[in-house]
């Protein structure tokens, strides 16, 4: 971890009710430069609103994200106006869909979805666009020949890898993912693990992984959050949760675990 | 009913305020689509039910109206809104580009220069540019209004990844002083140029999707492109077959099932002032090597 000691990103008692029912409740965290935080649970223990609430998806009832911007310091997104925080959307952010259908252009060549977010941010140099385009698909192991077909021809792993391509290619600082795995069978599922483990450590990204799948946690995250029914349970170091969970909700989410 | 129990120009005087209204908008913020309550007229959609309902705001009794459609002043299209606006709101017509005070049109832009006097008045189809990369209406006023026009480069990348070129021929986007992205309708990206700097209002009318958009005079207007695929307003590589302009935009004509076919000016108007004025192209029949040439073929079979 670098000398700057100043976090990321800084979660303060984030809260999200749909009527009366919780969605989280009283969520806070630091997120450090370089840091890979997963953010485990059930289906309905409130992971997904959690992180829809810190990209700006949903909008939390109490509580603030303060995310450490290029040029004004720490601000808090909740706040900012729309048009800034999806410009932090394009720039400094980056979201990786579970199903990568929702986070591609399906009708747009490979070249094209990951030239978007350079367009989007003002390059208007065609030949560097497909350079960099190029380039990107090399680093995610798509054939740079397959850079004007249509992400439709693509299989479910090569979409996945496009889409995390077309997420990194304006070299943002914080990834959220959204199950970067479900739904990849498991021999796709390690190519893709490996792949990701690789850029994050290269690129020295700070990511926010949400996910059921403890493997995915154990290889990725270096700090972990156990979330039940809308609260985090359990938090700290990935190995110290995994291999002493003290929380009974953990305890048993560590005990499901299928063995081969 | 009679032609004379409508009136003025069709429309009621509320209906007229309403769209003089949302023009008065569009005019002043150039290239923002304003949304209108289209009302139903007496054609079909995409037969220029918007251009029409602009054109009766604009008209006053003492305007002179004419219409084109793809340049021709001939087509059933021009022909029978010219002759819809002379039953409903008697003014006169013309076919002449100089004599017209307001100019309906449909995918073009007259060779003539226009003047301050005139009013262009373009029939609109789809008005949304982004509308087929982004389907989705709420996301799209939002990109407008948070300025987000990457996608739209992302249709001229794909152009140039499949085609080597940008191949967008008509319909081509533009950018309206720094700030809206905006659909043209679907001129050849030939009249492009002139679309900014222009001396006439230009007016544009959407029926179906009950939008308008205008540009003042003298507005700036951009086509967008790369900075290593630039901007390029293309046409036919000829000359007109009948009057032999070499600046104007060309139709290509088919004249047998034996391949032949010509090139003229799509604006009729145009050629036929050029051809008045004693030019000949090389398929004229006025032109005498291209009359023998058509003579030959009948003295064959003769033989």
């Amino acid at each position: 971890m670098s000398t700057d000691l100043r976090p990321l990103l800084s979660v303060k008692d984030i809260s999200k009710r749909y009527g009366s029912h919780i969605g989280c409740a009283g969520v806070s965290f630091d997120l450090y430069p370089g840091e890979v935080m997963g953010i485990v649970g059930e289906s309905g223990s409130g992971k997904s609103t959690l992180l829809n609430c810190l990209v700006g998806h949903l909008t939390p009832d109490t509580g603030e994200v303060v995310f450490d911007t290029r040029v004004d310091g720490p601000k808090d997104t909740t706040t900012m106006s729309e048009s800034e925080r999806r410009m932090l959307g394009r720039t400094d952010w980056a979201f990786v869909h579970q199903h990568a259908r929702d986070g591609l252009r399906m009708g747009v060549s490979a070249g094209g979805n990951v030239g978007e977010r350079l367009m989007a941010v003002g390059e208007r140099h065609y030949g560097d666009i497909r350079d960099k385009a190029t380039d990107w698909l090399e680093r995610v192991e798509i054939d740079a020949a397959r850079v004007d077909d249509r992400p439709t021809t693509f299989s479910g792993g090569m979409q996945q890898r496009l889409q995390i391509a077309r997420n990194l290619v304006t070299g943002p600082r914080l990834v959220f993912m959204d199950e970067p795995t479900g739904g990849l069978d498991v021999s796709v599922q390690a190519r893709l693990l490996d792949l990701l483990r690789g850029l994050v450590r290269d690129m020295g990204l700070s990511a926010i992984i949400v996910t059921h799948d403890l493997a995915v946690v154990r290889l990725l995250a270096d700090r972990l959050m156990v979330m039940k029914s809308g609260r985090v349970v359990e938090a700290g170091l990935t190995d110290q949760v995994l291999d002493d969970p003290q929380h009974a909700y953990s305890q048993l989410l560590v005990s499901s675990v299928l063995q081969v | 009913m009679t032609d004379q129990a409508y009136n003025f120009a069709y429309l009621d005087e509320q209906t007229k305020r309403m769209i003089r209204r949302a023009i008065l908008k569009g005019l002043a913020i150039p290239g923002y689509q304003v949304p209108f309550a289209s009302r139903e007229m007496p054609m079909p959609y995409g037969w220029g039910t918007g251009g029409v309902q602009v054109s009766a705001a604009v008209l006053t009794p003492e305007d002179t109206f004419k219409v084109i459609d793809q340049g021709a002043d001939d087509t059933t299209n021009a022909v029978s809104i010219r002759s819809f606006f002379e039953r409903t709101a008697g003014v006169r017509t013309t076919t002449a580009t100089c004599e017209a005070s307001v100019i309906q049109t449909r995918h073009r832009i007259p060779e003539e220069p226009l003047t301050e006097n005139q009013i262009l008045v373009y029939q609109v189809p789809i008005p949304e540019p982004l509308r087929f990369l982004e389907p989705r209406e709420s996301e799209t006023r939002k990109m407008h209004s948070l300025e987000e026009y990457g996608l739209m480069h992302v249709k001229l990348y794909e152009d140039i990844a499949r085609h080597g070129h940008i191949a967008t021929s008509y319909a081509y986007p533009v950018k309206v002083e720094g700030r809206y992205v905006m659909d043209p309708s679907p001129i050849p990206k030939f009249d492009n140029p002139k679309l900014g700097d222009m001396h006439a209002v230009q007016l544009f009318g959407a029926g179906r999707e009950q939008r308008i958009y205008a540009l003042p005079p003298y507005t700036q207007v951009v086509s967008l492109d790369f900075e290593d695929h630039p901007f390029e307003a293309s046409k036919a590589d000829h000359s007109c077959g009948l009057c032999g302009a070499t600046d104007s935009y060309l139709d290509e004509v088919i004249t047998d099932d034996q391949g032949g076919r010509m090139f003229v000016c799509s604006d009729t108007d145009y050629c036929e002032g050029r051809r008045a004025a004693g030019f000949v192209g090389d398929m004229s029949a006025d032109n005498p090597a291209a009359a023998m040439m058509a003579a030959q073929p009948t003295l064959e079979i003769q033989t």
